[in-house]
């Protein structure tokens, strides 16, 4: 049987806005392979999701109770704040996947196919995107379980819960950086805990910054994480207020206007 | 045909303060084997990385089918195959699944890459375990879907780096018959090899690269020419009938040395010259107990141009990646 039969035919090139089309196609092929690889492997989904359900449990119960947080309940004040920390400790699984996919050599094929050159990282942020979607919709089941409760409307929920998938989807591009610049799976983990720690818990996400002392305040209220938690509980408490969403969307649009280019370049550079 | 299909003129490479490459430059006609031999390290995996449009050269240029492969990365993707030495496919996908993947990215029309991914698992005899997730392949079995996954978009050139590290010695026969197969449907291959003999087998041109530099070049043939000589090793019943046949032999070769009961003797044009040599033996009346001749192998040349073993190092391909790969 011969391996180079004419029967099959050569390769399109594509060109013009034919590159446009076979550029999302790249994203949606490399997308159902980083898909498929939740699938089989069920451990990282079910690993990512223990998680923040402990999380949920232990703020709700063992630290809420002595947490006060004015003019409203604690597990409302808290929910917000678990949908924006588990989209960031997700993103941890980008550095991993494109570390791991680096270490196989699947990178170094995949930048000798004509294939367009962000395919393999739009499609690795698409693909955890997904990814947010399930695990965010999960925490929320969790959230009213224990006794979260919006106070706004359906619609102004799904704008917070769309927020917060774009805050997660801006930090996988951060940790897509990371990993192709870390190169091992183990290291990227090790990497993300000391960024990632400050912001998650010197932030709003789990208790006011009020009792803070001034220096960590200052912080605590800019940063991205607390930002984003506020407008996502401004949305699902009591009424977004628009600059609270502004401030969010810039925070987002910031992170991914540096980190987009820089994952880019460190891909192309990387291998 | 007497295109060139790869063509590369003083290719240099550094890692930092390692020099990969030291102006390199090689030639490949349609249709023919190059074999890239060398040492761990060598520049080997460095150079197959820039003819693949993986990385840049720091200083000089190459093409492809007579694409640049800095300028027109592209159009030179489109007609390349790699396949490395670490079976880069995905564990966790199956077999069909990944050369599906390698389909849609080589911009294969879609309706044809099912049954292109048959042929390649049928080729490959990876049709039972198409449909089963690649970590439980065995390790000759990834291989071959590395290969398979090189070839889905039947690239007229193939690039294959170090394809029979790690295989037994059945699965390095049968990579043989492949490599061997698409060559005689005209693919262009470079082939990199530590294995001497690999190259030996599969390559109508050797370059020998140590140290990123290239230190000999030629036919398998010619290589061993250079080494020079067909050693010819007879034994004799005793020690007094070696020293005789010492100095009937002595007239064929300057180089003859006798070992106890044997002798052994390098001469040049050795298989023409054996049945002269077993001619002047019987004629002094020495019958051979034993009788050996040993072709040079290019473990030989290797010794021959380097003045050493072929002996791996640190790559410098490897050691830069584990420090950031600038």
């Amino acid at each position: 049987m011969t391996l180079t039969a004419t029967s099959f035919p050569r390769p399109i090139e594509h060109n013009g806005l034919g590159r446009l089309v076979s550029a999302m196609s790249d994203i949606l092929a490399v997308t159902w392979r980083n898909l498929l690889g939740y699938k089989r492997v069920p451990q990282l989904l079910v690993f990512s999701t223990i998680q923040p359900v402990i999380f949920v449990l232990m703020f709700r119960y063992v630290f809420g109770g002595a947490i006060t947080v004015p003019g409203v309940s604690y597990v409302d004040y808290l929910m917000p704040g678990i949908f924006t920390q588990v989209v960031v400790f997700g993103s941890v699984g980008t550095a991993i996947g494109l570390a791991a996919d680096l270490n196989t050599g699947l990178l170094e094929r995949f930048r000798s196919l004509p294939m367009a050159r962000p395919a393999v990282l739009a499609g690795r942020t698409t693909a955890d995107l997904a990814r947010n979607v399930f695990v965010v919709l999960l925490m929320a089941a969790v959230g009213f379980v224990v006794g979260f409760r919006v106070h706004t409307s359906a619609p102004e929920f799904i704008a917070g819960l769309a927020l917060v998938l774009l805050f997660g989807y801006t930090f996988s591009w951060v940790f897509a950086t990371v990993g192709l610049w870390v190169r091992d799976p183990e290291s990227a983990q090790a990497a993300a805990f000391p960024v990632l720690a400050p912001l998650v818990f010197a932030s709003s996400a789990f208790v006011p910054t009020n009792t803070m002392p001034d220096w960590l305040r200052v912080f605590a209220e800019h940063q991205p994480v607390s930002v984003t938690a506020t407008a996502v509980r401004g949305l699902m408490l009591s009424g977004a207020s628009t600059s609270d969403i502004v401030q969010a969307v810039a925070w987002s649009a910031a992170i991914l206007l540096v980190f987009v280019p820089l994952a880019i370049w460190r891909y192309q550079r990387t291998a | 045909m007497n295109h060139i299909a790869i063509e590369a003129t003083g290719l240099t490479k550094k890692f930092g303060d390692v020099v990969a490459l030291d102006g390199v430059s090689v030639s490949v006609p349609s249709g023919s084997v190059l074999g890239l031999l060398g040492p761990n390290g060598a520049g080997k995996t460095t150079a197959v990385r820039i003819l693949t449009t993986i990385i840049r050269p720091d200083s000089g240029s190459a093409r492809v089918l007579g694409y640049d492969v800095v300028s027109n990365a592209s159009a030179v993707r489109y007609r390349i195959g790699l396949a490395g030495q670490y079976a880069a496919v995905d564990g966790n996908l199956t077999g069909r699944e990944n050369l599906r993947l390698i389909g849609l990215l080589t911009q294969m029309p879609r309706n044809t890459i099912a049954a292109r991914a048959d042929v390649l698992l049928e080729r490959f005899e990876l049709t039972e375990a198409a449909d089963r997730v690649v970590r439980t392949y065995s390790g000759g079995m990834r291989r071959r879907l590395d290969l398979a996954a090189a070839l889905v978009h039947q690239p007229p050139v193939l690039f294959l780096d170090e394809p029979t590290t790690g295989l037994d010695p059945q699965g390095r026969l049968e990579l043989w018959d492949v490599i061997r197969d698409l060559v005689s449907d005209g693919t262009t291959v470079l082939l990199t090899t530590q294995y001497l003999e690999e190259a030996d087998k599969l390559a109508d041109n050797i370059v020998v690269v140590d140290h990123g530099r290239i230190i000999a070049q030629g036919t398998p043939a010619d290589l061993k020419a250079r080494v020079g000589s067909t050693m010819i090793e007879i034994g004799l019943p005793d020690e007094g009938e070696a020293v005789r046949a010492k100095s009937v032999l002595a007239r064929f070769s300057e180089d003859v040395e006798p070992d106890g009961r044997k002798v052994r003797m390098r001469i040049n044009d050795g298989a023409r010259v054996l049945i002269d040599v077993l001619r002047a033996l019987d004629a002094a009346q020495l019958t051979p107990a034993t009788m050996a001749v040993r072709e040079p192998t290019l473990d030989d040349a290797f010794l021959a141009l380097t003045g050493r073993q072929p002996e791996p190092r640190e790559s410098p391909d490897r050691q830069a990646v584990a420090v950031g790969g600038a």
